[in-house]
């Protein structure tokens, strides 16, 4: 199963194994990693999953819908590499993805 | 100082009682914490119910908030499938259907709300559903099979979600709203027009200014006989005509209650150590300088967190504008703040794009938008009723000036 690391805003690194076809959202729920909200619960409706996706990932993870990019369009400390963590569904190509979670979702 | 609190007791287990006891397990309390919940299930998100998890695309468990695991390893109790029968204020407990008794220090009523039911003929029939629950929704799956016929009573958000997916997955859909407009509780006129149109064009047959007087059918529904006397076949009818407060245990208890259990800012009843969060509280609205109830994920979530807060003597949380959403079709719908008293609404965009905006205004202010795949109205919109922002009209509906440049001159 694919494992994915999550690195909060003061560097602590925890990684959990990932499952094909859960979001890295619903993962960091499960796994209850601070700094992912997702208050809508994955409807792309509030932008409060944002993470920003580690470089050596970015071209793999790909690049958001037209939803997605006008949510993050508006979020705060939005960077080249932003994506909603709802959004991006595990593949087993995805083992070893890093995120970083900004340091408010709000 | 008074003692801290040791014990919180929460009274049902839906997002808002989740998230209190979520908050103050984050929050540092370090105190037991119980979740008492007449369903079977952990916390669980409502609003998929009717739309990706009726169509089959999510299973259960991926609706709870918190996976099974986490309450044991945070040491919060959590009481499913038992009912809160009685609080006693002066005791500080809360009894249950099970003939046990739970003390608290702390009471947290989050009990929400259930679905209105109609007063009218068959009423009691079989076949006649409602739609607030996992259990309600898998009841209505293993019934709705292609080619049913599915009158859906109340064109509200949850009539129209779950006539957008009983549509797509081969239901006969007819809907029924007594109003001349759908969403006309909840939405501007532009809106109801909108979707009006757009179930039509999907096939689901809308009838507005709809009386209903009866439903037929000897042990089963067959058929709903409106006032004209028209009858229309049913195999399967879906009620939502809107949700009454679970407020029954605290009026009993003496807390003082309207439409709601009645709370101030930190969400306190009538009896500071007892709050009401979620869709049972009447609450003041920060930004509307009024009180209402507010049925939704956000008042849920804020609710849950400001009463960790108060508890743990913590500085309240920044308030949020009111916000909510709708996916119908290949539409979501996005608003934030509430529409209630605007004088003025601007559209932007052409809804025939299926991409546009309705801003309401009061007194020159935004008060609400309502965004259709149009996520810059949305999210600048809600900054805009944050601040109470007044933005020329003219420029609002001028879609040659981007949303971003209408928010940084506004809320410069």
């Amino acid at each position: 199963m694919p494992k994915i690391t999550y690195i909060d805003a003061s560097g602590t690194e925890r990684t959990v194994e990932g499952k094909n076809g859960m979001t890295v959202m619903e993962t960091a729920i499960k796994h209850n990693i601070p700094g992912i909200d997702a208050d809508c619960g994955g409807a792309c409706a509030c932008a409060t999953c944002h993470v920003y996706v580690d470089g050596a990932f970015t071209e793999k993870v790909g690049k958001p819908s037209a939803m997605e990019q006008s949510m993050l369009d508006f979020a705060e400390n939005v960077k080249e590499n932003s994506r909603l963590s709802c959004q991006i569904k595990i593949r087993e190509d995805l083992d070893g993805l890093k995120v970083t979670t900004p340091e408010s979702q709000h | 100082m008074a003692e801290a609190p040791k014990r919180v007791v929460i009274i049902g287990a839906g997002q808002a009682g989740g998230q209190a006891a979520y908050s103050l397990r984050l929050g540092g309390f370090a105190g037991a914490i119980t979740i008492i919940g007449d369903e079977p299930q952990p916390p669980y998100q409502r609003p998929p119910l009717s739309k990706a998890y009726l169509k089959g695309e999510l299973d259960a468990e991926r609706l709870f908030l918190k996976p099974v695991e986490y309450y044991p390893e945070h040491g919060v109790e959590l009481l499913t499938g038992v009912a809160a029968t009685r609080i006693d204020l002066d005791a500080h407990t809360v009894e249950l259907s099970s003939g046990a008794a739970v003390g608290w220090d702390r009471l947290v009523i989050a009990t929400g709300s259930r679905p209105r039911r109609l007063s009218v003929e068959g009423a009691d029939l079989g076949g006649i559903l409602e739609l607030r629950t996992l259990d309600d929704v898998d009841r209505l799956k293993a019934v709705a099979h292609p080619d049913a016929r599915l009158v859906v009573v109340g064109a509200g958000y949850i009539g129209l979600e779950a006539a957008a997916v009983a549509n797509q997955l081969g239901l006969k859909v007819t809907v029924l709203e007594a109003m001349p407009q759908v969403l006309s509780r909840v939405a501007g006129p532009e809106i109801g027009q909108f979707y009006n149109r757009v179930h039509r064009a999907a096939g689901v047959d809308i009838r507005t200014g709809a009386r209903l007087a009866a439903f037929e059918g000897a042990g089963h529904v067959t058929g709903v006989r409106l006032d004209d006397g028209e009858v229309i076949p049913a195999d399967l009818v879906l009620v939502g005509v809107g949700v009454l407060p679970n407020m029954e245990l605290a009026a009993e208890a003496g807390l003082v209650c309207g439409n709601g259990i009645v709370v101030d800012g930190e969400m306190r009843t009538s009896q500071p150590d007892v709050y009401a969060i979620g869709d049972v509280a009447w609450r003041p609205l920060a930004h509307y300088g009024r009180e209402g109830r507010l049925e939704s994920v956000h008042n849920a979530i804020e609710g849950g967190k400001i009463v960790a807060a108060s508890i743990l003597g913590l500085p309240a949380p920044a308030l949020d504008v009111p916000w909510f959403w709708s996916d119908q079709y290949d539409l979501k719908l996005q608003t934030a703040g509430l529409w209630t008293g605007a004088d003025e609404r601007i559209l932007r965009g052409d809804p025939q794009s299926r991409s546009f905006a309705v801003f309401y205004l009061k007194e020159g202010r935004v008060i609400a938008v309502d965004a259709v795949n149009a996520a810059p109205e949305y999210l600048v919109g809600k900054k805009l009723v944050a601040a109470q922002a007044t933005v020329a009209p003219g420029e609002l509906a001028d879609k040659s000036i981007s949303m971003k440049d209408i928010g940084a001159r506004a809320l410069s």
